[in-house]
This record gives C-alpha cells, sequence and structure tokens, in this order.
C-alpha cells in the first residue's frame, strides 16, 4: 500500500474509533443530566422553568465533547489536511 | 462534500472573493432589518395593536424575561447585543430549510466571529459595571495563582462557543447531504424537521451563554469585596 492508500485507511477508521468513542461518553453524561432534572421536576414542578432551561444549557455544555469529536470526524474525511499534502507532493 | 459554505464561490472578481457565508450572512441581515423596518413603520400604542407589533411585542418581552432569569439584573443594558445574537442565528438556522439556501452559522468563520463578539463585549460589559480596575481585579479573584486559569478559560470557553454553533448547524447539513445519498426524500425531510428544533435550540443556547458569561463578568459578587458593593445598588434601578 502507497503512502496515500495508508493515509486512507488510518483517517477512516481513526474518523470511526473517534465518533464511537466520543459519543459514548456525552451519552451517558447526558442521560444522567436528564434523569436529575426529570427527578428535580418531578419533586418541585413549580421550578420547571429554571430546571429545563439549567438542563438545556447543561446538555449543551456536555454535548460540546461529542460536537468536537464529530467535526474532527468531519475533518479527517472531508478535509484531511495531511491526505491533501501528500497528494500535491506526489511526483505524479 | 463541503463541510463549509466558504468553499461555495458565487462571484469572483479580482481578489474580491463572494463565497455563500458573505453573501447568506447579508441576505439574513437584509431580511432582518427589512422586516423589522416594516413592522416597526406603524407602532401605536392603541388598545389593540397591528398584529406584527404584537408579534414584536411579544419577542421583546420574551428575551427581556429571559435575560432578567438568567442575568437576575436589569435586561435593559443587554437586550440589544443578546436579542440580535438570539434573531441572527434563529433566523440565518431556520432559514436553512429553503433550497439552496446555505445557513451562515453553518461556516465556522461565521461562529468564529459571533464567538469573538462575545469575547469582546464579556470585559466591556465588566468594566462598565465594575470600572478597569475592579473588572481586572476579578482574574485575580480566588487567588493570584488562578491567572493564568482565568485567561485560558476565558479563551477557551470562546473557541467552544464558536465549534458548539458551527458542529451543530454543520451537522445538520452534513447528514442531510448523506441522507440524500442513501434514502431519498422520507429521511432527510424528517431530519430537516429535526434541524430547525436543534437550530432554534442552539441559538437559545447560544445567547443564554454568551448571556451566562456576561452576567458573570459584570454581576454583583460576593458583597464582601469593593468592586461589588457599588453595584449592588445600581442593579436595583427598575
Amino acid at each position: 500500500m502507497d503512502n496515500v492508500g495508508v493515509i486512507g485507511a488510518v483517517s477512516i477508521v481513526t474518523a470511526g474509533l473517534t465518533l464511537a468513542i466520543g459519543s459514548l461518553g456525552p451519552a451517558f453524561g447526558e442521560a444522567r443530566a436528564a434523569a436529575q432534572a426529570l427527578a428535580a421536576i418531578a419533586q418541585q414542578p413549580d421550578e420547571a422553568n429554571t430546571i429545563t432551561r439549567t438542563l438545556f444549557v447543561s446538555l449543551a455544555m456536555i454535548e460540546s465533547t461529542a460536537i468536537y469529536c464529530f467535526v474532527l470526524s468531519m475533518i479527517l474525511i472531508f478535509a484531511n489536511p495531511i491526505w491533501n499534502r501528500v497528494i500535491a507532493a506526489a511526483p505524479t | 462534500m463541503r463541510i463549509t459554505p466558504d468553499d461555495l464561490v458565487i462571484f469572483e472578481w479580482g481578489v474580491f472573493r463572494l463565497n455563500a457565508t458573505i453573501l447568506f450572512t447579508w441576505v439574513v441581515m437584509v431580511l432582518l432589518v427589512g422586516v423589522a423596518r416594516i413592522m416597526t413603520a406603524g407602532l401605536s400604542d392603541a388598545e389593540t395593536p397591528s398584529r406584527w407589533q404584537n408579534f414584536l411585542e411579544v419577542l421583546v418581552a420574551g428575551m427581556r424575561d429571559q435575560i432578567r432569569d438568567v442575568s437576575q439584573q436589569d435586561p435593559g443594558r443587554f437586550l440589544p447585543f443578546i436579542g440580535t445574537l438570539f434573531l441572527f442565528i434563529a433566523v440565518s438556522n431556520s432559514l436553512s430549510v429553503l433550497p439552496g439556501f446555505q445557513a451562515p452559522t453553518g461556516s465556522l468563520s461565521t461562529a468564529s466571529a459571533l464567538a469573538i463578539c462575545v469575547l469582546v463585549a464579556v470585559p466591556l460589559y465588566g468594566i462598565v459595571a465594575h470600572g478597569p480596575i475592579g473588572y481586572l481585579r476579578t482574574y485575580l479573584q480566588p487567588t493570584w495563582v488562578m491567572l493564568p486559569f482565568n485567561v485560558i478559560g476565558e479563551l477557551s470557553r470562546t473557541i467552544a462557543l464558536a465549534v458548539r454553533l458551527y458542529g451543530n448547524v454543520m451537522s445538520g447539513a452534513v447528514l442531510g447531504a448523506i441522507l440524500i445519498g442513501i434514502v431519498p426524500i422520507f429521511v432527510p425531510t424528517l431530519m430537516q424537521l429535526l434541524g430547525l428544533l436543534t437550530g432554534l435550540i442552539q441559538a437559545y443556547i447560544f445567547a443564554v451563554l454568551a448571556m451566562v458569561y456576561i452576567a458573570a463578568a459584570s454581576g454583583a459578587r460576593g458583597g464582601n469585596d469593593g468592586p461589588a458593593a457599588g453595584t449592588q445598588a445600581s442593579d436595583n434601578q427598575p
């Protein structure tokens, strides 16, 4: 396998691993946050407004790690800088 | 496949390149300003306001309430900045269901620009509230050891703000494009519907986070240190 093939294979495998592992953690975190918020709303329905707003903000914060992984894997697949450099340096 | 509308060059003239991001940013700006202009042309304080005026009043009152809830301060100072952020992101995300429209927020440049606006606004509001010395002292807040961490925190949350908005909007567009390739017609439509919801939530979250950051810099804190004592009185103004 030449350089381009190796870089392509490694990029695709890494992108898949990045998304898989990177979405696992935030999924558990968001589940915990949502479960706690639901329990809190069930205990204090009057505070539902504040709890929901805080829940949204914290979900966005937790989710951002998953979004980083997504952006990273998109870059790896569609806009890989190393791939472009190798293609440009190819002697063809 | 494009992962940013920056690459889509619509018009090129010498060094000047008009890409889709700039074009659609201006479309959204013209739309917002134009519609607001038309709507506010016939403002009245009659018993029954026109339906457009009613809509605007609901919008502005809702934003004021949210800002007051989040910041625990008078919303008047923050409304122009936070409201503009929210409206711009919400409109450009919602318009992305139109065929051919590329949401400008789906470009890292636009998202970074908005996040840098927040980065600049935080010290400005902080200095207005506490004065330059009082604001700079907040960087030494628990102890002076925390100074580098406070600075890093300020920068990293700006990056987080930008990448969060960009990633969410871009993921909707890329997912739609991929799904059109595998399962045409039905599933992409559902994903676009979900994208409408996500877009509005992202606009809300961006505005709320900006408000939280600004409120943390400009709000009354502790009550036992000097700078906060002066603002506690001014915060209670109607």
